[in-house]
C-alpha cells in the first residue's frame, strides 16, 4: 500500500488503444505474425531433427499431390468451415458457445435414427428428414444454455462445455444399448449407414462441401445484410442499448443459439451420413474445439473461415503424409496449428494497441 | 463392507488427478483467468513427467518436470492473455490443442526412435510411486487402508489444496489476488501489482496441473506410456471448480465425489438394479450443469465466479 506515496513516474513504455489502424495495416500484421509462426514452427521442427523446409514441403503436396489428396483434404475441410459458421453467430453476439462438440454430436444423434431406422424411404426423403433431424438436435442443444443465460445469466462457457460431455455418453449409451449393431457379435459398435441413407458424392467427394459454401454465402448476407444479423451485433456490443432500442434481447439470444447448433447440427449429419457412414463417439472429434479458434482467427468473417478452414485441412492432410513419409505422428498437426493460433493471438495485440514511448519533457498524449 | 472401503479408496485414486487439474485451475480463475487449456497443461505435464521420469530414473526430477512443463504451458497462456491481452476462452482452447498435441508427438517420437516397442517407467520410479505402506498405521483395521495406504500424489494434493487455501484466505497477497478477480481495477488502484499476481497465480495454476497430469501418465496406465493419458480430466476439472465453488477445501471433497462417480459402475452391485454404463459416466457433468444452473438460479454471491473472471484488465480502460 505505501507504493501509493511514491512519486509517480511515467513508464518508460506504456500501451494505449489504438483503433484507427488501416485494413491493410491490419493484414500486414497478421501476415507478419503467420510467418513468424511458420519460423516458430521451423525451430520446432529443427529442434527434433528434421529439415523444416522439407516438411513443410511435404505437409503442402501432401494435401494437394493428387486428385485423391485433395478429396481428402476437402473431406476434412468440411465439418471444420460448417461449425465455424456455426458458432460464429454466436460469438457475434459475445455468447460464448464452447459446445459445438455436443451438438454436433446432438445433430449426428437425430439424424442417425432416421438412418438407422427408416433407410427403406425414399433417399430425398430420407436424407431431407436427416437433415432437418439434424438441424433440431444441434438447436435444441445449443438452446438449454441459451435459455438459462437468457432466463438466470447462467455462465454459457461452462455451461455448454458440460453438454458436450453428455452428448458424448448418449452416444456411448445408444452403442452399448439400444443401438448396437446386431450383427456385431455383442462388440459395442453401432451400424453401418444403409447406401440409401448415405449421402451422395459430387466432383468424388460427398456434396456436403456444396452446403458448405452455400452457408458461407448464406451466413455472410445474414450477418451483414439483415435485421436478424444487425440485431446479433448489437446485442454482442451491448444488451442494454440492444434493449434501449427495443430489442428483445431475449428473443434474440434464443433465435441465434437455434440457428448456431442448428447448423453445428448439420455438420453432425453431414460427418457421420457423408464420411463416418456410421454413428460414431468420434463424429465430433475435436472439431468443435477447434472450429472456435477457425471462427476467431478469422475474424468472424463467413470468407476469412472458408480460408482458415482449408488452412488447417491441409495441415490435417499433410500431416498424415509426414507420419507415412518421415514416421512422425499426425499429432504435428495440432502443434503447428497451436503454434500459429499463438502468433496470431500475439499480433492482435499490435493491431488493438499501441506503443507510447516516455517522452523528456513530460506527458504527452 | 469390504466392498465399500475398497469403492472409497478407488474414488480417491480417481479423483487425485482431478484435484490437482482443479487446484490450478482455482488459483487461475481466482486471479480473474478463466482458463480453459488446463486439458493441454496437463497433457504437458504427463507427457514432461513421464519422460523426466523415464530418462532420468529418478522421481524428483519427473515430478519437477512435470511441474515445469505445466508452468510453461501456463506461461503462453499467461504472456498472451495478461500482457497481450488475448481473448481468455481462444486463448486457453488454443492451449488445449497445442498442449494434448504435442505430448502426444513427442510420446510417439519417443516410441519411433526407441528400440523397443513400448515406454515403461523404470522399476525404481514404479515401487516409488507405488502405494506407501507406513508400518503400523497402515495395518489399522479400515483407517489404515482408508488413510495411509495411498501413492504419495494423493498426499501431495491434499497438501497443495491445505497450501493454496491457506494462500488464498490466510495471506495478504492471497487477499490481493482474490481483490484482483473480483475487481482488477480497484486492486490496482489500491496499489495492488495486478499484473505480477496475475502471472504468479497462473503459472503455480499451470504447475500444479503439470503435476496431475503426470499422476495420470505415471500411475494411471501402470507406467506404460499412452497417448491420450489425461483424455478429459482437465476439462472435467475445469467443470468441478464450479462444483467446488472455488474453495480448495471443497475441491479436495468434490475432486474425490467426481472420482467415486467415475468408478462407481464397478461397484453398483449388479443384482440391485442396472443402469447403463454411459449413465454414471454421465453424472458428473449432469450434476456439474445443475449446480452451475442452481448458483445462478439463487445469484449466490458466495458460491459464484470471481467477477472479472474471463475478462482481461487493461489499465487504460479504467
Amino acid at each position: 500500500m505505501n507504493n501509493i506515496n511514491k512519486k509517480a513516474k511515467e513508464p518508460f513504455i506504456r500501451t494505449v488503444k489504438n483503433s484507427e489502424r488501416s485494413k491493410m495495416d491490419i493484414l500486414k500484421l497478421r501476415i507478419i505474425a503467420f510467418g513468424l509462426s511458420l519460423i516458430a514452427g521451423g525451430l520446432f521442427i529443427l529442434l527434433i531433427g528434421y529439415d523444416p523446409f522439407h516438411v513443410y514441403a511435404t505437409i503442402i503436396s501432401g494435401a494437394f499431390r493428387s486428385k485423391m489428396a485433395i478429396q481428402a483434404t476437402i473431406k476434412i475441410m468440411i465439418p471444420l468451415l460448417m461449425s465455424s459458421l456455426g458458432v460464429t453467430l454466436a460469438f457475434k453476439m459475445k455468447f460464448w458457445n464452447i459446445g459445438a462438440e455436443g451438438q454436433i454430436i446432438m445433430g449426428a444423434i437425430f439424424s442417425s435414427y432416421f438412418a438407422l431406422f427408416h433407410s427403406d424411404w425414399p433417399h430425398v426423403l430420407l436424407l431431407l428428414a436427416m437433415f432437418i433431424a439434424g438441424f433440431v438436435g444441434g438447436s435444441l442443444w445449443g438452446l438449454i444454455p441459451a435459455y438459462f443465460k437468457s432466463k438466470y445469466n447462467t455462465n454459457e462457457t461452462l455451461f455448454t462445455l458440460m453438454l458436450n460431455y453428455i452428448a458424448l455418453h448418449v452416444i456411448s449409451f445408444l452403442r452399448d444399448g439400444p443401438w448396437q449393431d446386431p450383427g456385431s457379435s455383442g462388440f459395442p459398435k453401432i451400424a453401418r449407414f444403409d447406401i440409401n441413407a448415405q449421402l451422395d458424392k459430387v466432383f468424388g467427394v460427398q456434396f456436403g462441401w456444396i452446403i458448405g459454401l452455400i452457408l458461407v454465402a448464406i451466413v455472410f448476407i445474414y450477418i451483414k445484410y439483415t435485421k436478424q444479423g444487425y440485431e446479433i451485433s448489437v446485442v454482442g456490443e451491448s444488451k442494454a442499448t440492444a434493449r434501449y432500442a427495443g430489442m428483445n434481447v431475449r428473443k434474440v439470444i434464443l433465435r441465434t443459439m437455434i440457428i448456431s447448433g442448428g447448423i453445428c447440427g448439420v455438420t453432425g449429419v453431414i460427418q457421420s451420413a457423408g464420411s463416418d457412414m456410421t454413428l460414431a463417439s468420434s463424429v465430433a472429434g475435436g472439431v468443435g474445439f477447434t472450429a472456435i479458434a477457425i471462427a476467431w482467427l478469422s475474424n468472424l468473417n463467413p470468407f476469412g473461415i472458408l480460408l482458415v478452414s482449408f488452412l488447417f485441412s491441409v495441415l490435417e492432410k499433410g500431416s498424415s503424409v509426414m507420419q507415412s513419409t518421415y514416421g512422425l505422428s499426425t499429432y504435428s498437426a495440432s502443434v503447428l496449428q497451436g503454434i500459429i493460433l499463438f502468433f496470431i493471438l500475439g499480433c492482435e495485440f499490435f493491431i488493438r494497441y499501441k506503443f507510447v514511448f516516455r517522452h523528456k519533457g513530460g506527458t504527452q498524449a | 463392507m469390504n466392498i465399500f472401503l475398497n469403492f472409497l479408496v478407488a474414488a480417491i485414486f480417481a479423483g487425485t488427478p482431478l484435484l490437482f487439474g482443479t487446484l490450478g485451475e482455482i488459483m487461475n480463475e481466482k486471479a480473474g483467468h478463466l482458463n480453459l487449456g488446463v486439458e493441454g497443461m496437463m497433457a504437458m505435464g504427463a507427457c514432461a513427467g513421464f519422460m523426466g521420469g523415464f530418462l532420468s530414473n529418478n522421481l524428483i526430477i519427473a515430478l519437477l518436470a512435470s511441474f515445469v512443463a505445466g508452468l510453461f504451458g501456463a506461461l503462453i497462456y499467461a504472456v498472451l492473455t495478461i500482457t497481450y491481452k488475448a481473448d481468455q476462452n481462444v486463448t486457453g482452447l488454443t492451449l488445449t490443442i497445442f498442449g494434448t498435441g504435442i505430448s502426444n508427438f513427442i510420446g510417439e517420437f519417443m516410441l519411433t526412435n526407441l528400440e523397443t516397442n513400448s515406454l515403461k517407467l523404470p522399476e525404481l520410479i514404479t515401487t516409488q510411486i507405488s502405494n506407501i505402506n507406513i508400518p503400523g498405521l497402515s495395518s489399522i483395521p479400515i483407517i489404515g487402508p482408508l488413510l495411509f495406504q495411498y501413492n504419495p500424489f494423493v498426499y501431495l494434493g491434499i497438501i497443495i489444496a491445505i497450501l493454496c487455501s491457506f494462500y488464498l484466505n490466510h495471506t495478504k497477497t492471497g487477499l490481493n489476488v482474490r481483490a484482483i478477480g473480483e475487481n482488477p481495477g480497484a486492486a490496482d488502484a489500491a496499489g495492488i501489482k495486478v499484473n505480477k499476481l496475475k502471472y504468479i497465480n497462473v503459472l503455480i495454476g499451470g504447475g500444479i496441473c503439470g503435476i496431475g497430469g503426470a499422476y495420470c501418465s505415471m500411475i494411471i496406465n501402470g507406467g506404460v506410456w499412452m497417448s491420450n493419458s489425461v483424455n478429459g480430466m482437465g476439462w472435467i476439472s475445469v467443470a468441478l471448480v464450479i462444483f467446488a465453488s472455488w474453495s480448495p477445501m471443497k475441491a479436495i471433497f468434490g475432486s474425490y465425489i467426481f472420482g467415486a462417480f467415475n468408478i462407481l459402475k464397478y461397484y453398483i452391485p449388479k443384482t440391485l438394479f442396472t443402469l447403463p454404463n454411459a449413465f454414471y459416466d454421465m453424472l458428473p457433468f449432469i450434476i456439474t450443469a445443475l449446480v452451475l444452473v442452481i448458483t445462478s438460479i439463487r445469484k449466490s454471491k458466495e458460491n459464484s465466479q470471481p467477477a472479472s473472471c474471463g475478462v482481461n484488465y487493461f489499465r487504460e480502460d479504467r
